[in-house]
């Protein structure tokens, strides 16, 4: 049974980590709610990580408070490690041991959970149960961490970076696993620098920078408060001198605009109006368009638009 | 069908990990082999050497040389006087019997062959000359088991595979482990920190009859190398050895980042225990200044109290000495591993 739905399962207040002289987490206050899929969105080195090893239980904190399921971690260690489940950035688990008794190891460490067979057929490993770790996939490796972390049965599963490095396919298969826990009524932490992960599986983002939570919101929300549906991004051949920016965003249509060399963003409530009025500009000022895109808004655009800097830049 | 004790589960995958790698297999069963076999065979017991003599030409030369040809262990041959002195000067000969009245034997005198020789020259020429032996005398020759080159090596391999599979099956895994972050993972579960050391422990017994009881063996049928002490004295000087190296392989282990930090650290402590411990060569060759810092060692003291109980047959209480240094070797290292561990 997990919590019921809307009570707390996370808070943090004030959390502060330092290593050395860098500050990695700089005052990061946050509420998770059983039931929720929680995502923790910025790019690398924003204190993602070390933000949900603070929440693990496996990184004091220099400052601040944290609540998990209502206990703390200096009291309750052991009452609340059963009750979390937990993939790491990166684990690579025994290699010469098989799919099946790395899930059998992890699940002799619950008092309750899952049958190892249940648990197989969730991550859609059943096939490959008494094949050595060595020999997996990528994507077969993440569903396998995914998998001890399941076993115990969890009220909140915590995934860094589940999909760094995966292929299409096996990163809308292990959605699938996490969308499955979630239905059964699970809490999901995840941290991510794919802007599409966040959008996909999160009921809640807060988007993160120099560790600090820079927005918060539904995925919905957070793209809604750009103001605008679109992008249009365009670029322009060797023409005169760049188009200044305050131009470009007063044209009909446009809500921001913002250059990056050849390139231009354009934030757009009314793509219709907005390029066409575009098109005439940039004939009076004689640029020639070399390259023109339009796209819905995504998390991406709101993380530009708010540090200037690209997710995936680092 | 699920639910299983964490230790169990936890040492049940260890061993297999360990025995799904051959490398593993062949350091801890075959390496110790074929050390044993390659040393037994370079420094097997041979015969005793042939001594050549010499006969310088001259009359009654041929029947000096017959009589003593026929004499077991000598080899004779007759030469010129130049000749001969030449052979001697260079050794290839050890003694030079120049014929005449009377027979003079021609060496050096600080050659203990050439001492040798003229003794055994000088015996057989007298005996084939008519002399008597006053008393009858009768030759016991001892090929005595338990003094040979084999049976000081044998325990001092023994003493060395624990050693080396204690410090690497302990410290290599743990260093793997987190390395690859597999011990921030289960500090993230609710496993017991305590019993994922236990299972080493525990994995390491497990290990440990097969390894000793295949080298004992191996010793006693291959070369018939003795096992003259309680077998339970040996049971229990192997479990100590083998745990106060996994001691000090856990802490070499206890704080490095990366395998090649512990490798490193492990060779430097194993590496002067190869050579000091009386592995090989009898550490009594090391001058005596050095002595009491080479009988403190772990490895010294396993091997001295592995070859009291297996080759002198001595009771527990007679190695007792050794045996204690080597559990305060353990003990030291695993009180500072624990207290200096670094599960990340």
């Amino acid at each position: 049974m997990h919590p019921a739905p809307g009570s707390s399962a996370i808070k943090c207040r004030a959390l502060v980590k330092r290593y050395k002289d860098v500050v990695a987490v700089a005052g990061l206050d946050l509420e998770v709610s059983s039931g929720e899929c929680f995502g923790l969105l910025g790019p690398n080195g924003a204190g993602k990580t070390t933000t949900v090893e603070m929440v693990e239980g496996l990184v004091p904190p220099d400052g601040g408070d944290i609540e998990v399921l209502g206990m703390r971690w200096d009291l309750d260690e052991r009452a609340l490690r059963q009750r979390l489940g937990v993939a790491l950035q990166e684990t690579r688990l025994a290699d010469r041991l098989t799919v099946e008794e790395i899930i059998r190891l992890f699940r002799s460490f619950y008092r309750t959970g899952h049958a190892v067979d249940e648990v197989l057929d969730v991550v859609e490993l059943r096939e490959k149960r008494s094949a050595w770790v060595e020999k997996l996939s990528g994507g077969q490796r993440q569903r396998l961490a995914i998998a001890c972390a399941l076993v115990g049965d969890p009220d909140i599963l915590f995934l860094d970076e589940p999909t760094t490095g995966l292929d299409p396919q096996s990163r809308r298969q292990l959605w699938e696993v996490v969308a499955s826990f979630k239905r059964g009524g699970g809490t999901v932490v995840l941290t991510t620098h794919y802007m599409e992960e966040a959008e996909r599986l999160c009921d809640r983002v807060a988007v993160m920078d120099h560790g600090r939570v820079i927005a918060l919101g539904s995925p919905r929300q957070l793209i809604a408060s750009l103001g605008a549906d679109h992008i249009v991004e365009f670029a322009v051949g060797d023409g005169p001198e760049p188009l200044p920016e305050a131009a470009l965003a007063a044209l009909p249509g446009v809500k921001a605009a913002r250059r990056d060399g050849p390139r231009y963003s354009l934030t757009v409530t009314e793509a219709h109006r907005a390029v066409p009025a575009l098109m005439v500009e940039l004939e009076r000022r004689g640029a020639g368009m070399t390259e023109l895109v339009t796209h819905h808004a995504t998390l991406e655009d709101l993380f530009l638009s708010l540090t200037g800097r690209h997710l995936r830049d680092t | 069908m699920g639910e299983s004790s964490p230790l169990l589960q936890l040492t049940v995958a260890r061993l297999r990990e360990q025995l799904r790698q051959p490398k593993v297999l062949f350091w801890v069963f075959a390496f110790p082999l074929l050390l044993a076999v390659a040393l037994g065979l370079a420094f097997r017991n041979r015969p005793p050497d042939v001594i050549r003599v010499g006969v310088e030409q001259g009359g009654g030369a041929d029947s000096l040389a017959y009589f003593l040809g026929r004499t077991r262990g000598l080899k004779v041959a007759v030469l010129a006087s130049r000749q001969a002195e030449q052979e001697l000067r260079t050794g290839r000969i050890a003694i030079v019997v120049v014929p005449g009245d009377p027979i003079v034997y021609r060496f050096d005198s600080t050659r203990s062959e050439s001492r040798l020789a003229r003794l055994a020259a000088d015996d057989a020429l007298q005996q084939a000359l008519g002399r008597r032996d006053v008393r009858a005398t009768a030759d016991h020759k001892v090929t005595e088991k338990g003094s040979r080159y084999i049976d000081f090596l044998i325990p001092g391999l023994l003493g060395l595979n624990l050693m080396g599979t204690g410090m690497w099956g302990m410290g290599y895994a743990v260093v793997d482990a987190r390395r690859r972050k597999l011990l921030k993972r289960l500090l993230a579960s609710p496993m017991q920190r305590s019993q994922y050391l236990l299972s080493f422990i525990v994995a390491r017994l497990a290990m440990l009859g097969p390894e000793v009881a295949l080298l004992v063996g191996f010793g006693m049928v291959a070369f018939g190398v003795p096992l003259r002490g309680s077998v339970a004295s040996l049971a229990l000087i192997t479990l100590i050895g083998a745990m106060c190296f996994a001691g000090m392989g856990l802490l070499t282990a206890s704080r490095a980042q990366t395998v090649e930090t512990a490798s490193g650290l492990m060779n430097l402590v194993m590496l002067p225990m190869w050579v000091l411990s009386g592995v090989f060569f009898s550490s009594a060759n090391f001058p005596a200044a050095m002595q009491p810092l080479i009988k403190a060692l772990p490895l010294t003291a396993l091997n001295d109290a592995l070859r009291g109980v297996m080759i002198d047959g001595a009771s527990l209480a007679a190695v007792a000495a050794p045996v204690a240094i080597c559990a305060a070797w353990g003990a030291l290292s695993f009180a500072v591993a624990l207290g200096i561990f670094r599960w990340r």
